[in-house]
């Protein structure tokens, strides 16, 4: 078959060209021959393209080296650039070797388009001969398979995640200083927190930071580039005066609302495209203070959008009081009400009902909540309270609810299998539900999850909607948080062993925040849209686009 | 605008009134730079545009024509006061009431430091404290002291501070002079920490951070004179009073028929911004709390609090004394990497100079001198032959042939004749020793001084 397509080649070519000016669609045989021509016509070019690289070597070298050097993606390219000068002699070279020298003059678009196809499927065919790909050999010459499944889908990872990659790093300080906020003296551009200690290395993408090392200490002190509210925001975050995905959203948009109100649109300026720019580099300073959640990424973009929305023609004071408004019945509807109906609905629905024994972990706003909200309802049920270090939020969660008179037992959560015997339903709360249905939330909790599973003990999730995030995430290594490591030192009876870990070379602290529970160990999770399974997620989320 | 810098210059020097009859305070060189730089450079390090400084005529015009502070580039609002000392710090701030807009931080004029002011601060906006203030471990003074006979005295009367576990909040204060007994804490204190420290030995930098509703507070309460002495004890105590405690004062008609009873205290209630419930409802949901053990809410629900930040290492002197003059002195210069010798000062090559002296500018030193641990101020002249030794020369002074200075301070404008030999001894302004004079230990001052005792 071969053989004879190259023998025939002149013949053939005449014949499939012409099939193709007709506009006919070309048999499997031709697409296979035309394929192998033009897998032959590139090896030609390419030893053509060596010798002319090599004399515009000297030329291309700016082209290449703005470009990163390192991906592979830029090989083709570089290929293509000094090919796109002499492209016309190579393509003629095959062209002649193919012994059709009439065709030169002729071209018409269809070859062109024919050439060019034949380009793109060999710089293709060559990216997946570096990948190592051997079995995409094979599949090329089936003609079958249309050519666009044949690459792979090459997917951007977002830049928090990729801690480790000093040209990220790089272009994440070029991006703070774009964003200074230009004042009438000095441009002074947003501080960059630099990494803390060693990270081990499963983890070392993402940024660890000191709580000794906090970022007022790069900025003036009268701040004028950032707004003071934003600063005590900052400040109260990274010292975890603030902390709860409810308590940091609340707090954030009380920020705003002073940012707006202190806020005056310079000349020539639109309100709705300045405010937006001056709440960047805001938000770029509360992100490298602390990680921002999932909560306030939603927050901040329903702010965005509102800001965005407002009419060119709408005054000043007119519209600041509307945005006021605006975060005002935010708050109220997703985060206070949310949290009523709830309530409400766990209540009612017998969720918790007299007798139960109810477990929860650490210190969930939403939860305590509810179970205050029960109490007052007059449901008997006790409370087990399960707790870990370093944070141990387990004992605020047992003051509260010990104030109201709930009785609680508090336990560690190295005792949770020792204590789920008598516990007749878990209440989790949630930092965010990812879109596949995993339920992302303080680290212990997937453990919890795990060891109710399997003492068949109900899981039940409760989350308002606007935690809902359209991220995807199977494993907690992917996207997490490193909080400062030097909490998990502790000092007993004057002897503090781990006090030196930074020269030890073999070392390493790891304080993880979050951890993600996959949707089989959740058994419902309570919205104020009512009760829905894990898997609903994505369901809810396009409802709320579509409303949007 | 986030705060506003305020430096307390008018102050007279009243426990170094030798150094001070002539030259003001504010004025004094260290290491040839006016006392009152330090405190303005710190502030022009960290970042702040403009100072309202409050002082009297004199140093105003002083300031006018001294160099360095010319070199200063913050805009400084200069705002004088009658000098017949009667007015104290908070006095001065309720002066200058009409100028604050926001929370203030308020310097000595005296203060040398080079401590990271963020601490400070970030105590006052993290945890919305009233009242941040800053304090130091103090150090023993090392060099002997001109004009002291006999041993050292004891420290003055000592401070008792007392902060919580975690040694920043700030539950008692109290100076020795006013406990006549012992010390008495307040029960309700203990109950809400019960784990205190008490130190004694810090140094109060006289450094703090105040909130704008205090400077209103002060202004209905003209008892207060000042903030060291007054208005810090009194903010501290307040922190754990019952009316600040009581959380029904929320409605505007409450807080009018109870302004009758507690005038004062509802001012430090109104530090509240308008958007108290959402702050309130933040705090609520957030799983934080300051200490442990107890059923009650952060910070016990109180709405005043002081925080105070304690350096244990670096530089933080307040020059109040002569002995703290002098240690300043020696350790100020360090401070700066500025040459120690100023290019326009004529130093000839046979003069012996130790690498930790330092030479103001238009300086004419001599052949076969020696100088060694001093400072010598601007325009000072010093002939051959003479050997100084851990001494503070200060501007325009000249000094014959053959002296020998030793661990003495020498005043603007004095003349030392031939020959003399001072061991210890205070020079005051413009006197003249006369040459071959062999003192020791002694405050050699004008007649017209002593009568201003």
């Amino acid at each position: 078959m071969a053989d004879s397509g190259v023998i025939d080649g002149p013949g053939r070519k005449d014949e499939i060209e012409r099939a193709k000016s007709e506009g006919k669609d070309l048999t499997k045989e031709e697409k296979q021959r035309l394929r192998k021509e033009k897998k032959q016509q590139k090896k030609i070019k390419e030893k053509k393209d060596d010798k002319a690289s090599q004399e515009n070597e000297k030329e291309k070298k700016p082209v290449t080296s703005a470009a990163p050097a390192s991906q592979p993606p830029t090989q083709p390219t570089v290929q293509k650039a000094p090919s796109a000068v002499p492209a016309t002699a190579p393509v003629s070279v095959p062209a002649s070797e193919a012994s059709v020298p009439a065709d030169k003059p002729t071209k018409t678009k269809a070859e062109l388009k024919a050439e060019r196809r034949a380009r793109q499927e060999a710089e293709r065919a060559s990216k997946q001969s570096k990948k190592g790909e051997t079995g995409q050999q094979a599949a090329t010459s089936k003609p079958k398979a249309p050519p666009s499944d044949l690459q792979p889908v090459v997917k951007r990872l977002p830049e928090h995640i990729q801690v480790d990659n000093p040209d990220v790093l790089k272009k994440l300080a070029k991006k703070l200083e774009r964003q200074q906020t230009p004042e009438h003296y000095a441009a002074k551009k947003i501080p960059l927190r630099s990494d803390y200690g060693y990270k081990v290395s499963l983890f070392s993408h993402l940024h660890q930071y000191s709580r000794k090392a906090p970022l007022t200490q790069q900025l003036s002190i009268p701040s004028t580039v950032i707004h003071p509210a934003i600063v005590r925001l900052g400040l109260q975050y990274s010292h975890g005066i603030v902390a709860g995905s409810n308590a940091r959203s609340v707090a954030l948009l009380h920020a705003f609302k002073q940012v707006i109100r202190d806020y005056t649109t310079p000349q020539n300026e639109e309100l709705s495209r300045d405010l937006v720019n001056k709440l960047k580099p805001y938000i770029s300073f509360l992100n490298q203070c602390r990680p921002l959640s999932a909560s306030m990424g939603n927050a901040i973009k329903y702010i965005k959008k509102e800001i965005s929305n407002i009419p060119s023609n709408c005054k000043e004071d007119e519209a600041k009081n509307k945005l006021l408004n605006c975060i005002e019945s935010y708050i109220n509807e997703k985060i206070i009400l949310a949290g009523v109906a709830i309530a409400k609905c766990a209540i009612e629905k017998q969720k918790i009902s007299d007798g139960d024994v109810i477990l929860v972990y650490g210190c969930s706003s939403l939860v305590n909540h509810i179970l205050c909200k029960a109490f007052e309802k007059s449901r008997k049920f006790r409370v087990i309270v399960v707790d870990s270090r370093p944070r141990l939020e387990g004992k605020e969660a047992l003051r509260r609810l010990v104030q109201k008179g709930i009785s609680c037992t508090y336990v560690l959560i190295s005792a949770v299998s020792y204590i789920l015997p008598e516990v007749s339903k878990v209440f989790l709360g949630a930092h965010a539900l990812l879109a596949n249905g995993y339920v992302m939330s303080r680290v212990g909790t997937s453990q919890i999850a795990l060891v109710a599973k399997a003492f068949n003990v109900p899981v039940l999730v409760c989350c308002e909607t606007y935690k809902f995030c359209d991220r995807v995430q199977t494993d907690s290594f992917v996207s997490n948080e490193l909080d400062d490591p030097d909490d998990l030192i502790v000092t007993r009876k004057g002897t503090t062993p781990l006090e030196g870990w930074e020269n030890e070379s073999s070392l390493g602290l790891l304080n993880l925040v979050y951890d993600v529970t996959p949707p089989d160990f959740v058994d419902l999770v309570i919205t104020e849209l009512g009760m829905i399974p894990c898997t609903s997620v994505p369901v809810v989320l396009r409802v709320k686009n579509v409303d949007q | 605008m986030e705060l506003q810098a305020v430096l307390m210059a008018a102050g007279g020097g009243s426990r170094m009134t030798d150094l001070t009859y002539n030259t003001p305070k504010a004025m004094l060189p260290v290491g040839n730079k006016p006392l009152m730089w330090y405190p303005l450079n710190l502030l022009e390090k960290v970042g702040f545009e403009e100072v309202i400084v409050i002082t009297t005529k004199e140093v105003q015009k002083a300031m006018s024509t001294d160099l360095k502070i010319k070199d200063v580039k913050m805009k400084l609002d200069v705002v004088s006061i009658q000098e017949d000392g009667d007015m104290g710090t908070a006095d001065a701030l309720r002066h200058i009431q009409p100028k604050i807009k926001t929370d203030i931080l308020v310097l000595s004029c005296d203060l040398i430091t080079d401590v990271a002011l963020h601490e400070v601060v970030d105590l006052f906006r993290a945890h919305n404290a009233t009242m941040a203030m800053l304090m130091s471990k103090a150090h023993e003074f090392t060099e002997t002291v001109p004009g002291q006979k006999g041993k050292k005295k004891t420290a003055e009367q000592r401070d008792f501070v007392g902060v919580d576990q975690s040694g920043k909040r700030l539950l008692f204060m109290a100076n020795e002079a006013d406990l006549e007994d012992g010390l008495s804490i307040r029960k309700s204190i203990m109950r809400k920490h019960p784990r205190m420290l008490i130190k004694t030995g810090l140094v109060d930098a006289h450094l703090y951070c105040l909130k704008k509703a205090v400077v209103d507070f002060l202004t209905e309460n003209k008892s207060i004179s000042s903030i060291r002495g007054e208005l810090v004890p009194y903010l501290v105590r307040k922190q754990f009073s019952k009316t600040v405690n009581s959380q029904k004062l929320k409605d505007d008609t409450d807080d009018q028929t109870q302004e009758k009873n507690d005038g004062p205290a509802n001012h430090e209630l109104l530090i509240s911004s308008r958007d108290e419930p959402l702050l309130q409802l933040a705090q609520e949901r957030s799983c934080w709390n300051d200490h442990r053990g107890d059923m009650s809410e952060a910070y016990h629900g109180g709405k005043l609090r002081c925080y105070v930040h304690i350096m244990d290492q670096g530089l933080c002197c307040r020059v109040n004394t002569l002995a703290a003059y002098i240690e300043v002195n020696r350790l100020a210069p360090k401070l700066f990497e500025e040459p120690s010798v100023h290019p326009s000062a004529d130093i000839s090559e046979r003069c012996q100079m130790g690498s930790d002296s330092i030479i103001g500018a238009s300086c004419h030193i001599a052949d076969k001198t020696s100088i060694k641990r001093s400072t010598i101020g601007n325009s000072t002249t010093v002939k051959e032959k003479v050997k100084v030794t851990n001494s503070i020369i200060m501007h325009g002074v000249t000094i014959e042939e053959g002296c020998n200075i030793q661990g003495s301070v020498i005043c603007s404008n004095a003349v030392i004749g031939r020959g003399a030999d001072l061991k210890y001894c205070l020079v005051g302004n413009g006197q003249h020793i006369e040459p071959e004079a062999e003192r020791t230990n002694e405050i050699i001052v004008g007649t017209d001084q002593l009568m201003e005792i």
